[in-house]
């Protein structure tokens, strides 16, 4: 039985002006909208922290190579590492998180859309206020520039004493502003989705997008807080004559690096768990399979959640801390990768049986799943304090958690875009575009941080604006470089084909890849009231059991 | 046939045991460096520890990787969708306890064995005792260089690091105290031992005993500024006879020399004391390295330019154009009393 | 194009969630206890290792009294909750004002304090670390209190034109879960200054 669609008042599109068009935009409180406008900032600054990326690897190409002065080098390593993690990663993994919860749990909206607003637009301002930087902090030779203490800032680095001017001011008070965003939204997600699931959706039946970004945000308060407050402290620092930092005055050094770390690595977790999120839902969808071991995949989701709150000083295994605190942490870093090896093989188990298609989606994510595998077992290496003694603050380290987070959660939000793009738009894609851009791009992934681990290995510090000739580094310190190219062109395709696609694609219809949860039932793209009434569900699979109503879901669950 | 198909499986294993072994081969023999500071190419006792316990960690995870990568690329080709595919969907299996039991005890296992190898280095290199023998140095890391100091044996040097070689007849390890005079620095000479950070107000320590004489590389391992990449690191490891002379050397104050008193004026009358230290004489500044024995270091600036006499004089007249960013100053002196001050460091040997 | 209606025969009737704006407060206290455990943390790391300077002992003095008037603000705000719920908006306004007075009275017992250190007793920010510390957390608390404060009295403002009615309890309750987490953590901050640091 279906429902007619109730009609919309229609708008000939010349009525409304270009101005009525960014007001509503600007205006809006509807999580579809804010959604896209958290995805379309994101973008942008993709491809600006993918020019400051560029760049450094350009300088660092050949030994002893003047692409950059040091100065700038410092400046491009410090503003790449914050752009990409507060301004791309997050923002993008919001928007996806807006858009799709209230439709995946047959909501409305989220549960506070004025909160929701307010939020997109404190993050929007942080990233505009660290830009600033370039042309406001009037640093020693008064030309303004961006900050230079790299992303986490290191005291005593960031005192006025090391870093005068205001750069480092801008790096704080941006990550403060877009801090009480990312608050806002989280508790935006924690209230929508324990507090407007659709009738019959129990926890236990809503999807695991909706469970794992329900984590993201449980993790989001517990771990930008401590950041603002480490935050606080340095302004008081700066500003008020503090001595929290001050090692002069007998403060620590070492406590900022607790405090940054305590926020550090549960923030890595803020960022992969949504990236598991488009995993467990496209996965199964290409492989006509349910998820494997949905419950285990809530507790291992849980379980990650609670073990990473405790492991944020293998971050610091070479400060010089205790044998007894350094075996700690070494177990607490090993046992939360058991509950995140589960869940490869529950997507492994997820394929197995099943019937593979190879659509830009499910290439995404099976190279995900792959490349996260070796990105989890070079962080067990690491999680060996005494491996780490070498490794860490090396270019192991940082072809490590780039392996992570491009080849692990990038590629799942490429993977994403092109799942959700036909809901979004109401479009498909141009497949083409969609491999070409795959294949561009995995080639470049590879090239650049498979090979930058070897460098680390003998023994290549990071963060340094060029390096000596004579320690092996050199050969691959070029293929390095190399493969950014790939990966630019790869990007360059991708935005190419959302930009194409959104005015040339083919009608995509409701439901194109035959899936099984909410976002499927409503249009493409979706009315601004999401449903024309709110749907009841008795499985976690509600289009499954449509369907199929010979063989539902909820006899099995 | 069956022995056919599993010699066939075999070879094709060793072929490829060969290829990892060679590669790691090339990474760890030291015949053939790849790099004067491959962390596989141990040459300290902290070193060879890790090393091993490296090799175990990457024996473990490359097993795990074996695995679950053979089994991942199964599933993506057995499993894909052919097209002959008659339309039906597969069977809807949600779950399997003794599956999913298996693969959370295994990885719980391999966890308690890997704790347990780490937990064991840990303790080697965090409890080692210091012997009659050890060498005391402390290393105070400064932007961006070295200061060494050897308080028993009253010796203050920068930047080029000497230690006396260890061995089993006669064991003489080397105990670092580190300490810093500004921000974070850390201490990375990959084949004596891991790195340990420099902390200001929080002093670590760390212990080498290198067997073999040689020059051992490394540079500053944590983020400490503008030039953080130029903070290199140098490690003379000597024979013991050498190197107690060294320090007999070191121990002496600067030799006075009539024919450069004209440069050693301008450095006592212009802002050069203000930093350096030259010991007999007035110089006693301590922001900068000690220069006492300059010209037994073969590098200056830390490491990022040769010590010769050319480089010696651009460092005085412009360090930007070596080192840009570098704490020390131009000195803004005539072409004359460069010259005649470059003579006078010349003659601190 | 219409799209898919997705009813199943069964409707629960019994589909209850918990209510909004409670579960968002509770994520906004979650991420302030989170931002103070931090600030309670940096200050008992700090205890006895101030290098000069005045020491806890020397000069800080218990403020007992303002503390019984923020703690039984939470008693008031309690009792004002419970009267709007009974439609007893009369009481309530007088159970709101009283909440309001106690914290204000809290408010000016800090400063005092703080006027007494500051002049008095040489006691900066920047003085030492117990000076960094002690401000910043005792600061940070009392800021929570203003903001509190500036809520309560908008819907003061708000009862005094008469539009405060009982249906708007559970927005209040709200707001009082707020006024109790900044008792609370007054509790916590009392304990960590006056009787564990000194």
């Amino acid at each position: 039985m279906s429902t007619e669609s109730i009609a919309w008042p229609s708008m000939a599109a010349e009525s409304r002006s270009f101005v009525d068009q960014l007001h509503e935009w600007i205006t809006t409180v509807d999580h579809k909208r804010l959604g896209i406008l958290y995805i379309a900032y994101a973008l942008f600054f993709l491809v600006v922290a993918g020019i400051e990326a560029t760049v450094i690897r350009i300088q660092l190409i050949r030994p002893h190579n003047d692409f950059v002065s040091p100065q700038v080098f410092n400046r491009l390593f410090t503003m790449h590492g914050t752009t990409m993690i507060f301004f791309v990663i997050m923002p993008v993994l919001f928007g996806f998180a807006n858009y799709l919860i209230p439709l995946m749990i047959g909501a409305r909206d989220m549960a506070f859309p004025r909160l929701n607003a307010f939020s997109f637009w404190m993050t929007a301002f942080g990233g505009l206020l660290l830009y600033f930087s370039v042309v406001g902090a009037n640093g020693l030779y008064g030309a303004g520039n961006a900050p230079d203490v790299g992303w986490f800032a290191y005291a005593p680095l960031t005192s006025r004493t090391f870093s005068v001017g205001h750069s480092t001011d801008f790096w704080t008070l941006a990550l403060l502003v877009s801090g009480f965003g990312s608050i806002g939204t989280a508790i935006n997600i924690i209230a929508t989705v324990l507090c407007m699931r659709c009738p019959g959706m129990t926890l236990a039946k809503m999807p695991l997008f909706a469970w794992l970004n329900l984590i993201m945000a449980g993790l989001v308060i517990l771990a930008v807080s401590p950041l603002t407050a480490a935050q606080i402290m340095l302004v008081i620092d700066r500003y008020l004559g503090g001595h929290f930092f001050d090692t002069q005055a007998g403060g620590s050094a070492v406590i900022w690096m607790h405090f940054f770390w305590v926020f550090g690595h549960p923030e890595v977790y803020v960022l992969v768990l949504p990236a598991f999120a488009f995993a467990s839902e496209i996965i199964p969808v290409f492989s006509r399979k349910p998820i494997f071991g949905y419950p285990v995949m809530v507790g291992a989701t849980i379980a990650i959640g609670f073990i990473s709150m405790s492991v944020w000083a293998h971050h610091m295994f070479t400060v010089g801390m205790s044998s007894a605190a350094n075996n700690f942490f070494v177990i607490s870093t090993m046992a939360i990768a058991v509950p995140t090896g589960i869940k490869i093989f529950n997507w492994l188990g997820t394929m197995w049986g099943g019937k593979i298609e190879f659509k830009a989606p499910m290439l995404f994510c099976i190279a995900f799943l792959f490349q996260f595998l070796i990105a989890g077992l070079t962080g067990i290496m690491q999680g060996a304090a005494p491996f780490d003694w070498h490794l860490g603050n090396s270019y192991f380290v940082v072809a490590h958690f780039h392996y992570v987070i491009v080849g692990g959660i990038l590629f799942c939000l490429f993977g994403a875009f092109y799942y959700w793009f036909p809901k979004m738009t109401g479009k498909m894609y141009s497949e083409t575009l969609g491999r070409l851009h795959f294949w561009l791009f995995i080639i470049g992934f590879h090239l650049t941080f498979d090979f930058m681990h070897i460098p680390g290995l003998l023994g290549m510090p990071r963060r340094i604006y060029t390096y000596e000739p004579g320690r092996g580094w050199d050969t691959w310190n070029l293929i390095v470089t190399i493969g950014v190219f790939f990966q630019a062109a790869g990007i360059l395709v991708f935005l190419a084909n959302l930009v194409w696609s959104y005015y040339r694609g083919k009608p995509a219809g409701n439901d194109p890849w035959d899936g099984w949860t909410l976002e499927w039932s409503t249009n493409s793209p979706p009315p601004a009231y999401n449903f024309s009434t709110i749907p009841s569900v008795r499985s976690r699979r509600p289009l499954w059991d449509l369907k199929h109503p010979d063989d539902p879901d909820w006899i099995y669950e | 046939m069956r022995s056919q198909g599993s010699n066939k499986w075999r070879v094709l294993g060793s072929q490829i045991l060969i290829c990892v072994y060679g590669s790691g081969a090339a990474f760890a023999d030291p015949a053939a460096p790849l790099s004067p500071t491959n962390i596989f190419a141990p040459a300290s006792t902290p070193a060879k520890s890790i090393f091993g316990l490296s090799l175990f960690v990457l024996a473990v995870t490359g097993a795990i990787f074996l695995v679950v990568f053979t089994l991942l690329l199964y599933s993506v080709v057995k499993f894909r969708k052919r097209p002959s595919d008659d339309g039906r969907e597969p069977p809807q299996v949600y779950g399997s306890n003794q599956v999913e039991l298996a693969w959370t005890i295994i990885p719980i296992l391999i966890v308690v064995a890997l704790f347990m190898a780490t937990a064991r280095v840990i303790a080697i290199v965090q409890k080692q005792k210091r012997l009659d023998t050890t060498i005391e140095v402390v290393a105070i890391g400064h932007q961006f260089w070295w200061e060494y100091r050897y308080p028993a044996l009253g010796v203050v040097t920068a930047n080029e690091l000497h230690v006396p070689a260890s061995d089993d007849n006669h064991l003489a390890p080397t105990f670092i105290k580190l300490l810093s005079a500004d921000t974070d620095h850390s201490f990375w000479v990959p084949r004596l031992a891991g790195k340990t950070d420099l902390i200001p107000n929080h002093p670590n320590s760390m212990w080498i005993d290198p067997h073999e004489a040689g020059i051992y590389l490394g540079q500053c391992a944590q983020y400490c500024g503008t030039q953080h990449a130029k903070m290199l690191l140098r490690v003379y490891v000597q024979p013991l006879a050498d190197f107690d002379r060294w320090i007999q050397e070191q121990r002496q104050p600067a030799t006075v020399s009539n024919a450069a008193s004209q440069g050693q004026r301008i450095f006592e009358t212009t802002a050069c004391i203000n930093c350096h230290t030259v010991a007999g004489t007035v110089a006693n500044g301590h922001f900068g390295p000690d220069l006492t024995h300059l010209m037994s270091r073969d590098t200056i600036a830390a490491g990022a330019a040769s010590n010769t006499p050319e480089n010696l004089r651009q460092w005085i007249l412009n360090p930007n154009a070596i080192k840009p960013g570098s704490l020390m100053p131009a000195m803004q002196l005539s072409d004359q009393d460069l010259d005649a001050l470059t003579a006078y460091l010349e003659t601190l040997r | 194009m219409s799209a898919t209606s997705i009813t199943v025969s069964d409707q629960r009737t019994d589909w209850d969630h918990p209510p909004r704006g409670r579960v968002g407060m509770f994520g906004l206290i979650a991420a302030e206890s989170a931002i103070f455990t931090i600030f309670v943390v940096a200050y008992l790391f700090y205890v006895g290792k101030s290098l000069t300077g005045p020491m806890p002992k020397d000069v800080l003095s218990v403020p007992i009294l303002y503390t019984i008037c923020l703690l039984s603000s939470s008693l008031t705000i309690h009792l004002a909750a419970k009267s709007l719920r009974r439609s007893n908006v009369r009481s309530f306004g007088i159970l709101w004002l009283a909440t309001i007075a106690l914290g204000a009275a809290f408010l000016y017992g800090t400063a005092t304090e703080w006027h007494r250190l500051i002049y008095q007793e040489g006691l900066t920010i920047s003085t030492n670390l117990f000076g960094t510390t002690y401000y910043s957390l005792v600061g940070l608390h009392g800021f929570h209190v203003v903001v509190g404060l500036a809520a309560l009295s908008m819907v003061m403002v708000f009862t005094l034109l008469g539009k405060v009615r009982a249906e708007h309890a559970e927005h209040v309750e709200v707001l009082s879960l707020y006024w109790h987490f900044v008792d609370t953590v007054w509790v916590v901050v009392f304990t960590v200054v006056y009787v564990i640091g000194r």
